[in-house]
């Protein structure tokens, strides 16, 4: 972790690229080269542009990466917008690693996972399926179901396209709001696309998307059989120290930008519905 | 109080009104807080009397998109707020139902309340019924309204420059006094806006502690029925009410007298223009005074 | 070992302190923990100061880095940490209790080197309670206004001060004042006073049951929340009067010539605390105020063995200008018999 709390590491914007109309990618490196810190894949990042602002990110590329980090980033505020604004060559400020991964080296080690994702909700779960690839021989069947506004608001589809779809033992499932002119694919909501895929209630799941996609997912996954506890998803809260100080992302318990970000579908039933 | 009890309890009862805002007692004996009852059982905890200061005015925004009427219990003074905010159509009137309610002047744990010394009068600019007792009419104001600002205007531009910057630094932006403030109607106050640059949560300079204080006077001036609110609420014991005062007194000497809050749909000194509305050039004299 | 002097050289005794001393002090109409100096008024003999020394360890606001912004270069220099000793002189038991929750989120890892420094400069000289207030309930969140836990510890007897120093710390400042051994039993009996006046105050018997971590969704779920905040004007005095309330917040601030990157005290009665650029999840007045009080009563405890973020000193009961307070949900939640 960036040695002191509160006080970031510069880092440069190595490469941009524009995904969709409204996410871009930025690629972040230490000033002398290499990345700022290693992380693990679900883990977040304050990012941050001295002036304007300071925000929690989820960390798009894998820890496998050796050379860079990514972030995804849709343009949703002032910071973000800003952060639209860059080119390559601007310095930013970069702390963390915070909060919790996914349990790829613990619960999600030796089974089948299927993963589901809507618009940005790629960016975390991007890192997993990345990281998943480089240790293939660590987990089962990987299945991805990934949904969007439309064809053009699907982030990184040449990666999706080109990598993913071609390798063996991932089976992607695209699907956009509504039909498109060359479009050919699978038009619908995700939860419902999921409901008609219908899925083996084996293995784990891990869901990241907008608050409503979710819900409607999960009610989707255990409807086939799913239990709570093979369900993994994230969560997202204001945030301003990353530390579980600042008391802004507090629900319950619990310290989103600490204890989460990633939570089992139970343990998230154990908090007061605040989200 | 039981009159105003009793009548609260029929109206709900009968179903004319589906929750009352009055007061409820505290942990000690003057500590009464602003409450809500939804019906006759609650209405058990209801009190109404010499520690009932606060205006339930601005709480009526809260229960204008409510399902049903709302009773409130207004004293004279709060009925001005409650006329104010009818005026700038931010309630509508067949949504409450105004009990308008006799007051001898409030207290708090230290005594009589500031904003009653300088009392306004018995009327009720608003109501659907009016529960009074004679006691009521007898007591008046204690002091001249104007003496606090008077005072100021006798100082150099220096020693009120000296005054405020000694009251304001004080100030901790808790917002209590824009809250409480009927006048303060707006659904975001411009002060809310992250983007405006204006750091509301830390005293970074003196000047925004300054303006905050003064532009919330200005967006106030010729609404504002200096019902006391504010100043009663400052944690930090701020005269805010003087600022406000300033205003109206100005007002009152350039445009004629006037009190926000009282008659029907008219128009305000500052939002209509006769012939015989002061030249600028007297603006300018008077501030150069 | 038990030591005293008399109670009219305790200004002697502060000045001969060669570090800086904060003490309670009149500001104006306030009584506040300042930087102690020739002249100023001491009032020791105020129990619950207006603004609690908390802002001695954690300011209302202060600076935490310094950015330069040059074209699309950052330069970054870090804010000094605290590196002066320092006394902090006569805090009362409640707001001791109140550092140990402080501490508890500052030096939880990752450890807040701003707050840390502070808290390691620091000796810290308590004052035990003679005079509590009607509004005092420390005793219920296991504080004894008694015998504060402090380096030194001080009473008031009769026209003397005795004290006692606890660690090293305490120890090396209690040795360069002029004392003498202090008379045996007085302390004693003192301490047995004090319990006897905290025991027939009004909240003495106040009933915590059911304020715990496996009673949290039914106390969130609680309808009463709606009316309890009904009140509310959001204006935070609570969270800013409290010696336990640490939520802050970080915003820059262009100085025109860089940017300071600074930290304040935020409140989470306030709209904003959790609003984010595509929404809030506490979008009126009785989800913030529940948040307060559950964080104090319940959510802190589950994350602290049992401990509470509140410590019985009765500044919000004498602060929030509805008269609003932590009694009032204590009672109106609680499953104790607290109805009077």
């Amino acid at each position: 972790m960036t040695k002191e709390t509160l006080v970031p590491v510069l880092g440069i914007v190595t490469d941009v690229r524009v995904d969709t109309p409204d996410v871009k990618t930025f690629r972040v490196n230490a000033p002398e080269g290499g990345k700022c810190f290693e992380h693990m894949p679900g883990q977040c990042a304050m990012l941050s542009i001295p002036g304007v602002g300071e925000a929690m990110f989820s960390i798009t590329s894998s820890p496998t990466n050796k050379e860079f980090m990514e972030f995804s980033i849709k343009k949703c505020g002032c910071l973000t917008e800003w952060l639209h604004q860059m080119d390559a060559g601007q310095m930013i400020t970069v702390r963390g690693p915070y909060g919790n991964a996914f349990p790829v080296e613990g619960d999600l080690k030796g089974q089948d996972l299927l993963f589901i994702a809507g618009g940005i909700g790629l960016a975390p779960l991007r890192s997993v399926i990345n990281y998943v690839r480089a240790n293939r021989e660590n987990y089962g069947k990987v299945r991805i179901v990934y949904g969007s506004r439309s064809k053009n608001d699907l982030v990184d589809y040449p990666e999706i396209v080109n990598e993913w779809c071609q390798e063996a033992g991932i089976e992607v499932f695209l699907t956009i709001d509504q039909p498109q002119e060359g479009w050919d694919g699978h038009v619908g909501f995700v939860p419902n696309y999921v409901t008609e895929l219908g899925f083996d209630p084996q293995g784990r799941v891990l869901v990241c998307g907008p608050p409503i996609m979710i819900k409607f997912t999960t009610q989707a996954l255990m409807n086939m059989g799913f239990e709570k506890t093979q369900i993994y998803t994230t969560m997202e809260l204001r945030m301003k120290c990353g530390v579980g100080k600042c008391g802004r992302c507090n629900i319950g318990d619990q310290y989103v930008c600490k204890d989460g970000p990633v939570f089992r579908f139970d343990e998230l039933g154990e908090l007061p519905a605040e989200y | 109080m039981a009159r105003i009890k009793q009548r609260a309890i029929e109206l709900l009862s009968d179903g004319t009104v589906m929750r009352v805002i009055g007061w409820e007692k505290g942990e000690g004996n003057c500590d009464w807080s602003p409450a809500l009852f939804e019906n006759a059982a609650e209405m058990e905890n209801f009190v109404y009397g010499d520690y009932a200061g606060a205006n339930l005015s601005k709480y009526c925004l809260k229960f204008n998109r409510q399902e049903g009427k709302t009773l409130v219990v207004l004293k004279p003074c709060d009925t001005l707020s409650f006329r104010q905010l009818l005026h700038e159509h931010r309630i509508d009137r067949e949504k409450f139902y105004v009990i308008g309610a006799g007051c001898k002047g409030m207290k708090d744990e230290k005594g009589g309340l500031l904003k009653c010394s300088a009392c306004k009068g018995k009327e009720f600019e608003v109501y659907d019924e009016i529960i009074d007792d004679e006691e009521a009419q007898k007591t008046t104001a204690l002091m001249d309204r104007m003496a606090g600002v008077i005072e100021l205007e006798k100082m150099t531009a220096q020693e009120r420059f000296d005054f405020w910057r000694g009251e304001l630094s004080r100030c901790i932006r808790c917002n209590a006094c824009r809250n409480v403030c009927p006048a303060c109607s707006c659904i975001k106050c411009v002060f809310d806006n992250p983007a405006s640059g204006v750091q509301s949560k830390a005293p970074v300079t003196d000047f925004e502690e300054n303006m905050f204080h003064i532009i919330r006077a200005y967006h106030v001036a010729g609404r504002c029925t200096d019902c006391g609110e504010c100043s009663r609420v400052c944690p930090q014991n701020i005269p805010l009410h003087l600022l406000n005062r300033k205003f109206i007194k100005d007002m009152n000497e350039l445009y004629g007298d006037y009190q926000a809050g009282v008659g029907e749909n008219e128009r305000t000194p500052l939002t209509s223009y006769t012939k015989e509305d002061a030249e600028p050039g007297i603006v300018y004299e008077r501030g150069n005074a | 070992m038990m030591r005293q002097f008399p109670a009219n050289q305790v200004k002697k005794i502060i000045e001969s302190i060669p570090c800086a001393v904060y003490a309670p002090v009149e500001d104006g109409a306030m009584v506040v923990f300042e930087r102690y100096q020739d002249g100023m008024e001491l009032r020791l003999d105020k129990i619950c100061t207006d603004k609690t020394p908390k802002d001695i360890l954690f300011p209302q606001w202060e600076n935490l880095m310094h950015f330069r912004v040059e074209g699309k270069t950052i330069e970054l220099s870090e804010q000094q940490r605290c590196e002066e000793d320092y006394v902090l002189f006569g805090v009362r038991a409640c707001d001791i209790q109140a550092f140990k929750v402080l501490d508890r989120v500052f030096l939880s890892d990752p450890v807040d080197t701003y707050y840390a420094a502070r808290r390691e400069h620091g000796t810290i000289v308590a004052l035990a309670c003679g005079d509590p207030k009607e509004t005092c309930f420390c005793k219920n969140f296991g504080v004894d206004p008694a015998q504060p836990d402090a380096d030194v510890v001080l009473w008031l007897a009769g026209d003397d001060y005795y004290c006692e120093a606890y660690t090293d710390k305490g120890r090396a400042l209690m040795s360069t004042w002029e004392t003498r051994d202090a008379e045996e039993g007085v302390v004693e009996w003192v301490k047995g006073e004090i319990a006897k006046k905290y025991d027939a105050l009004p909240f003495a018997k106040l009933n915590l049951k059911g304020f715990d971590g496996d009673h949290l969704m039914e106390k969130f779920n609680s309808p009463k929340w709606k009316k309890l905040s009904m009140a509310c004007l959001g204006c935070g005095s609570c969270t800013f009067a409290c010696p336990t309330c640490q939520c802050y917040d970080i915003r820059d601030y262009d100085t025109g010539n860089g940017i300071q990157r600074y930290r304040c005290w935020d409140s989470c009665m306030y709209s904003d605390f959790t609003l984010m650029a595509h929404g809030t999840n506490r979008p009126t007045q009785v989800e913030r105020y529940r948040q307060r009080f559950m964080h104090k009563l319940v959510y802190f405890p589950s994350r602290n063995e049992g401990m509470y973020s509140c410590v019985g000193c009765g500044r919000c009961i004498e602060k929030c200008p509805m008269n609003l307070n932590i009694v009032k949900v204590i009672k109106a939640l609680g499953e104790g018999e607290n109805n009077d």
